[in-house]
């Protein structure tokens, strides 16, 4: 276990290296933001100085030495806007994108796993069919427009539930949160479902076929033979073998979601990472935008060393590579 | 359709003994929305506590579906549409679920072909096992759940059954699994059990230990086993009775030694022809002509008379099944100890 993770480290260490290189490489063919950041009437001088204090005189490996320098000590430079370090900004806004996220990806299992497990047990029954039907919904309307659609209804029309912001928080561990508060939870409840309703439909299919698939097992047809409930029959026995997939995707998916949360932040004027890098991108603020994607890659990075713990303590054959059986 | 009557009483103990099982006039069909495919037509048959009755037949004749229909394990398209099931002389409607899954794994057990495949990969033994006795039984302890898988590994031949127990399924071998689904099958002590082809997935060695801890457990406990199998020395060493299937038919049933020695049906004959034999002076082996029937065009009267080499003008009716005075039964218009024999 512990060798397993130690080399997965290494390989997680070796992908953020490389994403740093492509990434740094990808930011400095857009633009330049010295237009962006100097009032085209400064003096040439003033100019000069500002290019040269950002560094942005010097040659790309040079420039690109001085950044991976800079990150091994967890400096990944000041935002050209705000004068801040950058990373600092991002970690500001990272626990109401990962809240997000969790929520939505809450929201698609608790949703979506009966439902699949439903429509995977009776195939044929008219409810699984609507199931399947709105699945098809879920894939395919854009997130945005979904988005504008809840906000006009219950927001506006229904005046419900809020259209925008974090509402209250409260702190936990020194970090806040708005699932803490009844009025965060009501802001939350619309961003979340919106970004669920993106993975509903993926997970509903998922759940659908590999509970299609272990049905037709012959441990099925023996745990029946048991004379087990049929309760039982699909609740532990099938569903013990869905969660293997089911972990697999939610892992991958679970960072999608962070990805995907931009949009949904946007629309709903969640001050997450999502709303920070729109704004970053817009005026070329180079370090938020590189410390934004190295934050994403280093998400994945730990959520799928996680989905690989969490695969071998659900499925007993695999060992994390010690003691074959 | 005549049902099929018990072999009629002989001198030893074990023939006198209560019938265990008794299935009549069993139809399963498969319908979809063209055609309604009888895979099982009629079948009947009578297993005796502590007796051993091997169903015998080719691919597709239907041995899987007439013990799955027993058990009242057929899903659909498949249905049962007709006939009943006695055990230990009370009947049951197969096609009540929640009356058969009393019954099931309870006095009427099932244990099926692929070792590797029929324990559940991500449950360790010990929960595979104790839920059988536990949803039967609910008033038993955890404790005392454990303890008789404990002993029925035990008994089976399991090496450490304790830590067997804590083991999953992948850590054992196709062998032990097989165990391991035996010694599940006997948890509640059951009158009947169901084996389809447990051991064609062995080798022979494992499969020799198996069908001798069988036979003690059959003669100890006085289960009963419909044992399905296509090996007829497995049929000839073990069972006590044989019937023998085809196109989801019975042509022939009787004690194994009758049966094996002296067939009435041709396609019996022609079974016991096709085993290879392991003394090589006896020549080749000579295998049935023709190809098995499919359900969806099964042809008229008997359905063997097409491959069948002794074919007569009467073939073209069906024969019913006909008990006869020594107990046994064929289904044939000239059965082989009629007519001056070949
Ligand atoms: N789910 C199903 N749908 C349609 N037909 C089926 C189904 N299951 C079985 N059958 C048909 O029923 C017939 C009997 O099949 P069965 O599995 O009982 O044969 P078997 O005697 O057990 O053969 P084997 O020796 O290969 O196990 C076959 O013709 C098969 O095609
Ligand atoms: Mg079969």
């Amino acid at each position: 276990m512990t060798l397993f993770i130690f080399r997965r480290v290494l390989q997680g260490a070796l992908v953020i290296f490389m994403m740093s290189l492509v990434v740094f490489v990808g930011i400095y063919q857009i633009g330049n933001p010295i237009d962006i950041l100097i009032n085209p009437e400064a003096p040439p001088r003033v100019r000069q100085e500002v290019i040269e204090r950002l560094g942005l005189d010097q040659p790309l490996p040079t420039q690109y030495l001085r950044f991976v320098l800079g990150a091994l000590q967890g400096d990944l430079g000041d935002s050209y806007v705000y004068n801040v370090p950058a990373f600092s900004l991002i970690a500001k806004a990272l626990p109401a994108t990962l809240e997000l996220a969790f929520a939505g990806l809450l929201l698609a299992i608790v949703l979506g796993v009966p439902l699949g497990m439903w429509a995977g047990y009776r195939p044929e029954h008219w409810s699984s069919k609507a199931i399947m039907g709105v699945s098809i919904l879920g894939f395919s309307l854009p997130t945005f427009w979904v988005g504008l659609m809840m906000i006009v209804i219950f927001s506006v029309e229904l005046r419900w539930l809020p259209s925008g912001g974090r509402g209250e928080t409260a702190s936990l561990f020194g970090i806040h949160f708005s699932f803490l508060t009844w009025n965060g939870l009501t802001h939350l409840l619309l961003p979340a479902l919106n970004l669920a309703l993106f993975k509903l439909g993926l997970v509903i299919r998922l759940v659908r076929a590999s509970m299609q698939e272990v049905l037709k097992q012959d441990f099925i047809r023996f745990a029946r033979a048991k004379g087990l409930p049929q309760r039982v029959v699909v609740g532990v026995h099938a569903f013990r073998n869905i969660l293997l997939p089911l972990t697999t995707i939610l892992g991958l998916e679970f960072g999608s979601l962070v990805a995907f949360a931009v949009v949904t932040e946007t629309i709903f004027a969640w001050p997450g990472m999502g709303t920070l890098i729109i704004k970053s991108i817009s005026v070329l603020d180079r370090p938020v935008i590189v410390a934004y994607l190295m934050m994403t890659a280093f998400l994945f990075v730990i959520i799928n060393l996680l989905v690989d713990i969490a695969y071998s303590l659900l499925d007993p054959r695999v060992r994390l590579g010690e003691e074959q059986g | 359709m005549s049902a099929q009557h018990p072999p009629s009483a002989g001198h030893t103990v074990a023939e006198t003994a209560p019938l265990a099982l008794e299935v009549r006039d069993l139809l399963t069909r498969f319908v979809t929305k063209r055609v309604a495919l009888t895979a099982v037509d009629g079948i009947s048959i009578a297993v005796r506590r502590g007796r051993i009755m091997a169903l015998v037949g080719e691919s597709g004749s239907g041995k899987s579906v007439t013990g799955l229909s027993i058990m009242g394990l057929i899903d659909p398209p498949g249905q049962i549409a007709g006939g009943e099931v006695r055990v230990g002389g009370q009947r049951f409607d197969v096609t009540d679920d929640r009356q058969m899954r009393r019954l099931r794994g309870n006095r009427l057990a099932m244990i099926f072909q692929d070792p590797m495949m029929t324990l559940n990969p991500v449950l360790r033994i010990s929960r595979q096992m104790t839920e059988a006795i536990t949803t039967h039984h609910p008033e038993v302890t955890r404790a005392e759940a454990r303890a008789r898988a404990h002993s029925a590994l035990a008994l089976v031949g399991i090496p450490s059954p304790r830590e067997r127990l804590d083991n999953f399924p992948h850590q054992l071998s196709g062998g032990m699994r097989q165990r391991v689904a035996i010694a599940t099958a006997l948890l509640n002590n059951p009158e009947v059990i169901i084996a389809d082809e447990p051991t064609t997935a062995l080798d022979v060695t494992i499969q020799s230990q198996i069908l001798y801890e069988v036979e003690r457990v059959c003669e100890t406990h006085g289960t009963a086993f419909v044992w399905i199998t296509h090996d007829l020395s497995v049929v000839a060493n073990l069972a006590h009775d044989v019937t023998v299937m085809y196109a989801g038919r019975i042509v022939e049933t009787g004690p194994v030694r009758d049966v094996l020695e002296n067939p009435l049906h041709p396609y019996t004959r022609g079974l016991i022809d096709s085993v290879p034999d392991i003394d090589i002076r006896k020549g080749k082996l000579i295998p049935i002509a023709g190809m098995t029937p499919q359900l969806a065009d099964l042809p008229q009267g008997c359905k063997f008379a097409p491959r069948c080499p002794l074919r007569v003008p009467e073939c073209a009716a069906e024969p019913p099944l006909v008990t006869r005075a020594d107990g046994r039964a064929v289904r044939c218009v000239r059965p082989l100890d009629t007519e001056p024999p070949r």
